[in-house]
Parts: C-alpha cells; structure tokens; sequence
C-alpha cells in the first residue's frame, strides 16, 4: 500500500498506527524467514512511539524501515557485520531518522546489508543470506538488498537505504521498486557509518515514484551535524511529480548501451525510453567519454576512504574485541582479523596500499583526476540535456552463490551506477519490466534515470512518467 | 614480480589487520587482478587536471562554535568492551619503570 494511501486512512480512522505496526510484525513473522530481510524489529518500541504520534504530520504514523547502518537510540546497528553485531546498542538518533521522526513516521526494523555496504548481492553480509522474493535463488542485490527485499516482499512499506557506487539503485532493479540516491549534499550523512564520505548517500527505497518524492521531502535538507551537507531549500517533491516530460530532452550515453548488457534489459530500458518520447521528451544521443574509466576511479577512491573510515573499528571503544590480547597492537590486529568478513579485508588492504607512500600519486591523486574528468562529462551532458537514461544494472538478479571468489567479476558489474557518486549527481531506478529467467521466474529490471546537482524535483517529474 | 603485485601481508600490517594463510593466499590473487584493471587509469593524460576530493562545490564549512549537550557518559561507555571507573580499559601501553 502506498505511503499517502496509508496516511489517508490513517487519518481517516480505518487503519491506526499501533495495528500497522501488529500487521507489519505479522508479515514479518511468516514472510520473513525465507526471505531473510531483516536483522532485527523492535515492536515494543516502535509502539511506544506510535501511541504518541501526530497523525496530522506528512508521514504520522506510518512505519519506515532501516537499512542496519543507520543509527536510531536505543537500536542495534550491526553494519551486518560481526564487528558490531555482538555488543553494539546506538547512542543516538542519525539525522534521517530524527527528520522522519520530525514528520511523524515510525522506525521500525533493521534490514540486511552487506557488510558495511561493500558489495552489490547482499552475500557480504557476515550475519544472514537475503533472497529476492521475485526468484528464491537469486540475489536482492546490494548493499542495500534487505530494504529492497522487505518492500518487495511487501514487509515493509518503504526503507531507507544507503548508496556509495549503487547500492539502493541497483537492489531497487533487482527487487522490482523504486530507489533514489539523491544528490551528493542533499541528505545528512550525520549517523550513517561511514563507507566512502565523497561517495554516501541516503535515499528511500519505495514501491511509487510517488512515496521516493514523499520520502525524499522528508529527509532531505542542512544539517550542520554533516558539514558536507548544503544549505538549500527543499523544494514540495510532490507538487511536480505529475507535470510530464513534454519538450525535456533525454541524453541516452552511447558508452552505457554497448556490449555486455543482457538483451532482455536492453529491450526494456529502450521501451521506457521510447515510452518518454511518445509523452513528449526528446531523446538525444549524447557520450561520457570516460565512462570506461569509472570502475577504476571507484575503485580507488572508495577502498581509499573504507580504509581510513574503517580504521576506527579497532577493538577499543566498541565493538568486537580478541579475548586476552598480548599488547595493544595484539588487540587491534586480531580484533579487526576475527570482526572483518574477506570482502571488507579486501577492500582495506586495497585502500591502504593505494594511500600508502611510492603508490598515493600513481593510484590515489590520479584517480582524483580522473574523477574531474568523470564529473566534467556530466556537466557537459547536463549542458544539453535534462535528464540521462541508462539501464541501472547490465543484468536481471543473478544467482546466489556465482560471483564467489571473483570479486573483480562483481565489481564490474557496478559499471552504470557508480559514476553518478564520483559526480555527486542524483539518480533513481525505476521498474521497467520483468525478464523469463530460465527456471520460468519473472526477474525486475529497472531503468536508471540521472540528473544534474540538485535536480531531484525533475529527475521524480521523469521517474512518474516512466511508472506511467 | 608483476608491476602489480602487492604484498599482502605487509600491506595488512599497516592496516592493523592480522591475516591467515589462507587469506594471504586467496587475497593476492584477487588483489593483483584488482589493481592489474585499475591500471587502466593510467592511459590517461592527467597533466593539468585538477583532483576532484568532494563531487560538490563547498569546502571547509564551519559551523558556530556554540556549547552543546554531548552524549552522556553511560551512553558511551555502554558499548566500551571492557571499561573501569567510568573509563575505557585497555591493555596497558607503557613499560614498567
């Protein structure tokens, strides 16, 4: 049910916050286990919140989901990882859960992640495995799979997820819903652990463009807790939402429809392309020339960051700590080898070495250059046109188990995604179709659409004319 | 040794990070064929191009420096491993005298 569905009857009387959140649980117990969304609920308090909540509010009483990387007081937050998940209760509101709180929603629930989002299937998590409710034995994607699988799964009616190269886009396709990473500086960080701070975004991950606007509202805006964060206005998402696409002019980057893209996804990104231009856009060929570049840059730059975030998960303040420790060194060395999963080891160790002395200017001050260069073709583009279509992932959900062992393989994949986060752009995946996979399921596809700095308002004007 | 060997072990040291043979062994080559497709960010001319550190075009905002309430002391301290005296405990880091 949509957000502004259950607002109207949670107004009108027919439906009350404390039942929401008794049908929600409800859901959760008999849905949940073979899925595997979430990490944890709390419905004693979540209804202690309810029974106080101001119904008259944007979002009063209605239950938003967590990704577990978010903090909310009194709440655990395991990052989906062991390092945190053993002894680890939040101290404190972030503040995207003190503005829904603002607007009168509900946190309730943790859902699954990779650890500490690094990854695109939701199998880095070292706590639980996450299926796709559209196939069992497929991924939800990641990092933010739980809060795509749980609003897929209709056990949530809409989550927060978080987003560094694609990791609320690229679950939203696979799951089937809508996904938006806003732009860099438009949402507070402040709360949300740290994978890669140039890249990190929050965003809601719903069933309707219509609820993403909402939600956007919501917990967008300054927060002088996050000083990344800018002091602009947040514009009424909703009021544009249905103002059409007639006369705006969609780029399609030829470097994002070459090969490798699975033919189905193809089929289905070009229909809703072609479905903007039976409303009136204009599609136009346009080029990101360093487009090639981009998992490279990432790659660079995001391990550089998750080694210096990741630093302070060392055993002393919180988190996991190695029984007797010889020394200190002892403590850190073997606290952070017991706590850590491979995918996260991987990725410090890259980080490190690309920060370390000899290597800094041939990895790390280069691959900043390059990401001049990859924010410079999108200023280009967004020179001529309003909006950029693209398909999110280059394949439906693939198995679980099959990019084992082959992280360079699945980093690959990220290719369309991530270079919306090296350029601080916004971008939203929206649901275009279903593929037959060869077991005869019918697996999501989305369609990415990006816009420029700050153009949230018309990238949601284009995602509602997708939806139709 | 390849242009793009690390070495793994020595790197994970610098990042406080205890690995098992295993690790070492499985990590190298994932590693190595990490950074062997990372190098293709070399092919490019860079000269002259400024570095990008943030996507966004504010530095260094500073906020007012007003007092405000911190967290209180058994919020923090609850999440502490191993704590004593309304403090942190760890291994002792200097020699005896």
């Amino acid at each position: 049910m949509s957000l502004l569905s259950l607002r109207h009857q949670l107004r009108s009387g027919g439906l009350t916050p404390a039942g929401l959140l008794d049908e929600l649980a409800a859901k959760i117990a008999s849905r949940d286990p073979q899925i595997g969304a979430y990490l944890s609920h709390d419905l004693a308090a979540a209804k202690a919140e309810a029974a106080t909540v101001d119904l008259s509010l944007p979002l009063g009483g209605i239950p938003i989901a967590i990704k577990d990387n978010m903090n909310v007081l009194g709440q655990p937050c395991t990052c989906g990882s062991k390092f945190l998940s053993e002894n680890y209760t939040s101290p404190y509101d972030a503040t995207v859960i003190r503005k829904l709180r603002a607007a009168g929603a509900i946190p309730f629930g943790r859902l699954n992640m990779d650890e500490f989002a690094m990854g695109s299937a939701t199998e880095n998590s070292a706590l639980q495995i996450t299926r796709n409710p559209h196939d069992l034995d497929r991924i939800p994607g990641g990092s933010s799979g739980g809060s795509a699988a749980a609003v897929a799964s209709g056990t949530a009616f809409a989550a927060l997820g978080s987003d560094t190269g694609g990791s609320i886009r690229q679950p939203a396709s696979h799951c089937g819903i809508v996904g938006l990473k806003p732009s860099y500086g438009r949402v507070s960080r402040y709360g949300l652990v740290a994978f890669a701070s140039s890249l990190d975004q929050i965003g809601p991950m719903t069933e309707t463009v219509e609820d993403a606007a909402l939600l956007l509202g919501a917990i967008a805006g300054f927060d002088p807790q996050d000083s990344t964060s800018l002091d602009r206005p947040v514009p009424d998402y909703l009021a544009t939402l249905n103002d059409g696409v007639k006369g705006l002019r969609i780029g399609l980057p030829k470097e994002y429809f070459g090969d490798g893209i699975d033919p189905g996804v193809r089929e289905l990104v070009m229909a809703a392309a072609n479905k903007l231009a039976a409303a009136g856009a204009e599609l136009m060929e346009i080029s990101l020339p360093h487009t090639e570049f981009a998992v490279a840059t990432y790659y660079v730059i995001a391990p550089a960051e998750a080694s210096s975030n990741l630093s302070r998960f060392d055993g002393i303040r919180y988190g996991h700590r190695v029984s007797n420790p010889a020394d200190l060194l002892d403590l850190y060395r073997r606290s952070r080898e017991e706590g850590f999963g491979p995918e996260v080891k991987r990725r410090i160790i890259l980080g490190t070495y690309v920060l370390s002395s000899g290597y800094h200017d041939a990895y790390y001050t280069r691959a900043q250059k390059v990401r001049t260069l990859i924010r410079r073709d999108f200023e280009t583009a967004f020179g001529t046109v309003d909006a950029i279509l693209s398909p999110v992932a280059p394949t439906p959900a693939r198995r679980l188990g099959e990019a084992a062992h082959d992280p360079l393989r699945e980093y690959l994949s990220d290719i369309f995604t991530l270079a919306a986060n090296l350029a601080g752009n916004c971008a939203i995946s929206v649901p275009c179709g279903t593929v037959a996979s060869d077991t005869g399921s019918r697996l999501p596809v989305g369609v990415q659409i990006l816009g420029p700095h700050f153009g949230e308002a018309k990238l949601l004007q284009i995602a509602k004319a997708v939806e139709g | 040794m390849s242009k793009t060997h690390i070495d793994v072990r020595y790197v994970a040291n610098l990042a406080r990070l205890e690995l098992d043979e295993a690790e070492v062994t499985e990590f190298q080559g994932q590693l190595d064929a990490i950074l062997g497709y990372v190098e293709t960010i070399s092919k490019l001319d860079v000269t002259g191009i400024e570095p990008t550190a943030y996507p966004s075009p504010v530095f260094d905002r500073m906020r007012d420096d007003d007092p405000h309430e911190s967290l209180p002391l058994v919020a923090v301290l609850q999440n502490a491993p191993d704590q004593a005296q309304n403090q942190i405990r760890v291994p002792k880091v200097v020699a005896d005298a």
